[in-house]
């Protein structure tokens, strides 16, 4: 078995019985960027130096026996909206094309701490508003399986390059299924916590009270692996929550006997590819088959997710993306004659089409006058999306569904119509909009051999169910390697 | 010319006396290198958070429960957006939806009689940094210190109709929060920032007439010259048959003039919502009655009180409950030392006569209770007489210094030797023989005379009343 075909967990194994050095584990992982970045584009900042500088830290701790854990010696990657002291933060915008944070983000610190050796950071949809990761300032990303396709955003750089296996599992951030989504597109499994589990400290906000950073990775115990280390309640995020166990490791189990799992029929209409249909209907198949009731039922409100999301991500979005403005850090235009006109050219040059189309789309929103007919209505929205789910969750465990309703699109197809775009979400927002957690696992290809993802949905706080549903249904159908990446 | 009403009502910013800043722990300090008080949360730094600190909510709780407010039990921050590179994320963390405290007043008295002044609400926000422009460079820099120290701002009703009534309110305000501790309200340190919004009306009209904002006022007389200054210009406008404008103006206090700064048409959306970042501040049955019995006696409590407890005229009274730390220096000297009616004289009389010389406020005075207490105990033992004590208790008032110490390494002590003073006025009878004779014809002020001259071979260190008995004696 080759270094890099192993997963996280097996890979901290092997370093601890001391039959892989830190160091072969990092050096694999760069050769492999080496040779696939040409092709595959995940990162916007690699640090080779700073991996291998960690690798030999990392190694003598685990020596020493400071450093146990299953994350101890892996090389990950984080998404380039979390904050990485002293290595480059750009959220794939020009207008940050140079910030060197000063600080770990929470989530970064914590992985730090158990011993992952960080790589560098991904590409992404700029300030994660995208589903493709072709708004990147810094050129999109292609997917492994196949590089004519997206794959998949805001995520996209961290999804492809744990499917290229350019690093070992990765962070991304979730504000409308920017987890979900490019892991199924790519193949690779992630997890959007519940709002609140992870510290949003240090994570650039897009939509704040959507924004949850979350683990991708290979398969189901990788992700609860790495949610172990990440999550935590800490003081520096007032919307952190504290919880009554961080221990989600012990949710991996191969039993769904008696568990109750909703399918949402409202799911699987009109839209959705006959294929990833198909796919998602089978995978609770197999579920049905391991002893789980399963029940179509019908989940109401799903039509107005999408705009709720949009008024509400972009308003948030508009005010949260205001600090870029030359004055501080980043990005300041080169002529410029006082500050208005300063303001005016280092946004207009700084920022991408798409983030300008969400800042003037929350600016209105939010303007004085039609505050009450579009940002307080999609608040209302919103929870009454919350009480649907609180009822489903009175049924059932988890709910199942597809994450997205095709599998990844081609290049330069999703953007030149933004509104398609946008209903892509379809079946990841809610999810957001009820700060629900919510895990993607591949479940299959369709016919031109792009993945396909089944999205398990649970309850507030109730992790540890999708992970089993999720688990149980990989022992049945194993995840499988990218057949594009370079080994 | 017809008869014109004013109508004013205040938005008053109050800087809170926390040690570190609404949303960090950065200190909140004055007079840090620029810059040096800050952190990621108070620059904006990318992918910072807030995390409120709970003694603003408190400070601004005890200002509400001192001014009558309901307070509100399930409160929220909102964002107001503007750009300006004073504030680092270009929008201020501030409460517009549900402000901490709603319906308050508070009553003042002026000559025109008693009143109660209605309070719209409270709410607490974050100040800004400061721009600082280099002529040399020609570029403007900014300072961050000040950014995110905890404001809250309290919005008047308009129920004021004259400068009176506003600096009665003020003062009255001022009080209140200086007795909390929950700000010192230096209005020339800016720590109290009044705006007043302003309009006249004819007499009996019932719809309020258009009202401008006049900002920049750096103290009470600034207060109560831009008040006169804007009423006549609106009544001028009204009278030439022109219309006042809707707007924001700046008082230039030099000239008593106020300049348009902006309109109603340039005024901004701030495009207000709900700071994500934030939870809602959820205020317990207990955090507020732990917050109540923790109120302070307040100025109006304090001064029943004084008239309840001690044999001071309320003239006194009025002048010690006028400044909080005069009224803690007044209790604090009388725990040590009894006596506040001595005490309560030596604030009165010296102290205040000093301020004046000096040009200071009550709450400049820097010497200890125990050193005052001290002093009145040396008077009281006889140690020094009260020529002496005035003397010493300049050197207190400047320097804190200890009089018993002071008196002894000076010599001023008083010489208790009745053999020494007997002599001395033997001496005297015997010099004097006029003196003596005429008190003997029945000029008894021949004896001031007596004691005078006593004193001076003395050098002013004996007790008169001593000398006195002697002379009566010896005589």
């Amino acid at each position: 078995m080759s270094i890099l075909s192993m997963t996280a967990v097996e890979l901290s194994k092997k370093i601890k019985e001391k039959e892989i050095s830190v160091k072969e584990a990092v050096q694999a992982s760069l050769d492999q960027i080496e040779a696939g970045e040409k092709k595959y584009n995940c990162y916007v900042t690699v640090d080779p130096e700073g991996a291998l500088a960690q690798a030999e830290a990392i190694q003598k701790k685990i020596d020493d026996g400071e450093l146990t854990g299953p994350l101890a010696g892996v090389p990950m990657a984080v998404k380039d909206n979390i904050c990485t002291k002293g290595l480059k933060t750009t959220c794939s915008s020009k207008i940050l094309y140079n910030f060197v944070p000063p600080y770990d983000a929470e989530a970064a610190d914590h992985l730090k701490k158990a011993g992952a050796v960080i790589l560098g950071k991904t590409n992404m949809d700029e300030f994660a508003m995208g589903s493709t990761t072709e708004t990147s300032a810094f050129g999109a990303t292609k997917n492994p399986w196949n590089t004519e396709h997206v794959p998949g955003g805001s995520s996209g750089g961290s999804c492809s390059a744990v499917a290229a296996n350019e690093c070992f599992a990765a962070l991304g951030s979730d504000t409308g299924g920017s987890i979900r989504q490019p892991s199924s597109f790519c193949g690779v499994t992630g997890l959007k916590p519940t709002y609140g589990t992870v510290s949003r400290y240090g994570l650039i906000a897009y939509g704040s009270s959507l924004d949850q950073i979350g683990p991708v990775a290979k398969d189901v115990a990788d992700c609860a692996a790495i949610l172990d280390v990440i999550a935590g309640h800490d003081r520096k995020d007032s919307t952190s929550v504290a919880r009554e166990t961080y221990d989600f490791v012990s949710a991996l189990q191969d039993d769904v006997k008696g568990m109750k799992i909703g399918i949402p029929a409202g799911y699987f209409g009109e839209g959705l590819d006959p294929e990833v249909k198909a796919a998602v209907l089978a995978a609770a198949d197999v579920l049905k088959a391991k002893g789980a009731e399963v029940e179509m039922f019908d989940l109401g409100l799903i039509e107005y997710a999408i705009p709720a999301y949009y008024v509400i991500a972009s308003a948030e979005a508009s005010s949260n993306l205001a600090r870029f403005d030359g004055v501080k850090y980043g990005y300041r235009t080169e002529e410029y004659e006082g500050l208005h006109n300063m303001y005016k050219k280092t946004r207009s040059e700084g920022f991408g089409p798409e983030v300008k189309r969400r800042i003037m789309l929350g600016s209105f929103v939010l303007s004085s006058g039609y505050y009450d007919a579009y940002y307080l209505k999609a608040l209302r929205t919103k929870a009454l999306i919350k009480q649907e789910f609180d009822r489903a969750f009175e049924r059932f465990d988890v709910i199942l569904a597809p994450a997205a309703p095709t599998t990844a699109p081609k290049l330069g197809e999703s953007l030149a119509n933004p509104l398609q775009m946008y209903l892509g979400d379809i079946y990841t927002i809610s999810v957001n909009l009820a700060g629900l957690p919510g895990i993607s696992v591949p479940c299959g290809t369709d016919a031109k051999g792009l993945p396909i993802g089944v999205q398990m949905i649970g309850n507030c706080f109730e992790e540890k169910k999708i992970l089993r549903a999720a688990y149980s249904f990989q022992k049945e159908h194993p995840f499988a390697a990218c057949p594009g990446a370079v080994l | 010319m017809k008869n014109y009403e004013t109508v004013i009502g205040l938005e008053v910013h109050v800087e809170l006396a926390t040690k570190t800043k609404i949303f960090c722990s950065c200190s909140t300090a004055f007079g840090g290198a620029p810059n040096t008080h800050t952190c990621p949360v108070c620059t904006g730094m990318p992918g910072s958070l807030p995390v409120l600190n709970r003694q603003v909510v408190e400070y601004a709780m005890a200002v509400g429960l001192a001014t009558n407010c309901d307070i509100t039990r399930y409160g929220k921050f909102d964002r107001k957006n503007y750009f300006y590179p004073d504030n680092p994320q270009n929008y201020q963390i501030s409460q517009l939806y549900l402000p901490i405290c709603r319906n308050g007043h508070v009553d003042i008295e002026t000559s025109a009689g008693k009143k109660s002044i209605g309070i719209h609400e409270i709410h607490m926000e974050e100040d800004a940094g400061k721009l600082i422009h280099d002529e040399w460079e020609d570029c403007s820099l900014v300072d961050y210190n000040r950014s995110g120290v905890p404001l809250i701002e309290i919005v008047s009703e308009p129920d004021m109709r004259s400068a009176d009534e506003v600096i009665a309110y003020l003062e009255k305000l001022r009080l209140i929060i200086q007795y909390l501790g929950a700000s010192d309200c230096k209005l020339q340190e800016g720590s109290m920032r009044a705006d007043v919004n302003l309009s006249v009306r004819e007499v009996g009209a019932e719809k309020f007439g258009t009202r401008t904002e006049m900002k920049n006022l750096n103290s009470f007389k600034a207060i109560a010259r831009a008040i006169e200054g804007e009423k006549a210009r609106q009544i001028e406008l009204i009278e030439e048959g022109k219309a006042v404008i809707q707007e924001t103006r700046r008082w230039d206090d030099n000239k008593e003039y106020s300049y348009a700064m902006r309109s109603k048409e340039d005024a901004q959306d701030y495009r207000y919502f709900p700071e994500p970042d934030l939870v809602p501040v959820v205020i317990s049955e207990e955090w507020l009655e732990e917050v109540r019995s923790r109120q302070p006696e307040l100025r109006d409590e304090k001064m029943a009180r004084y008239r309840r407890e001690y044999d001071i005229p309320d003239y006194d009274i009025e002048i010690l409950t006028g400044s909080k730390h005069m009224a803690d220096l007044f209790e604090e000297t009388i725990a040590i030392c009894g006596k506040p009616k001595e005490v309560s004289n030596w604030l009165m009389v010296e102290t205040m006569r000093l301020l004046k010389e000096k040009n200071q406020e009550p709450e400049d005075i820097s010497f200890s209770p125990e050193h005052l207490a001290a002093l009145i105990g040396l008077i009281g033992d006889g140690k020094i007489n009260r020529t002496t004590a005035k003397e010493v208790f300049e050197v207190i008032f400047a320097e804190d210094v200890d009089p018993v110490a002071y008196v002894e390494e000076k010599g001023l002590g008083m010489v208790s030797d009745d053999g020494a003073l007997r002599e001395v006025v033997e001496n005297v009878i015997r010099d004097n023989p006029q003196s003596v004779e005429d008190y003997h014809a029945g000029k008894k002020k021949a004896i001031g005379f007596l004691v005078g001259q006593t004193m001076k071979a003395m050098h002013g260190k004996a007790d008169p009343a001593k000398i006195n008995k002697l002379l009566a004696e010896l005589l």
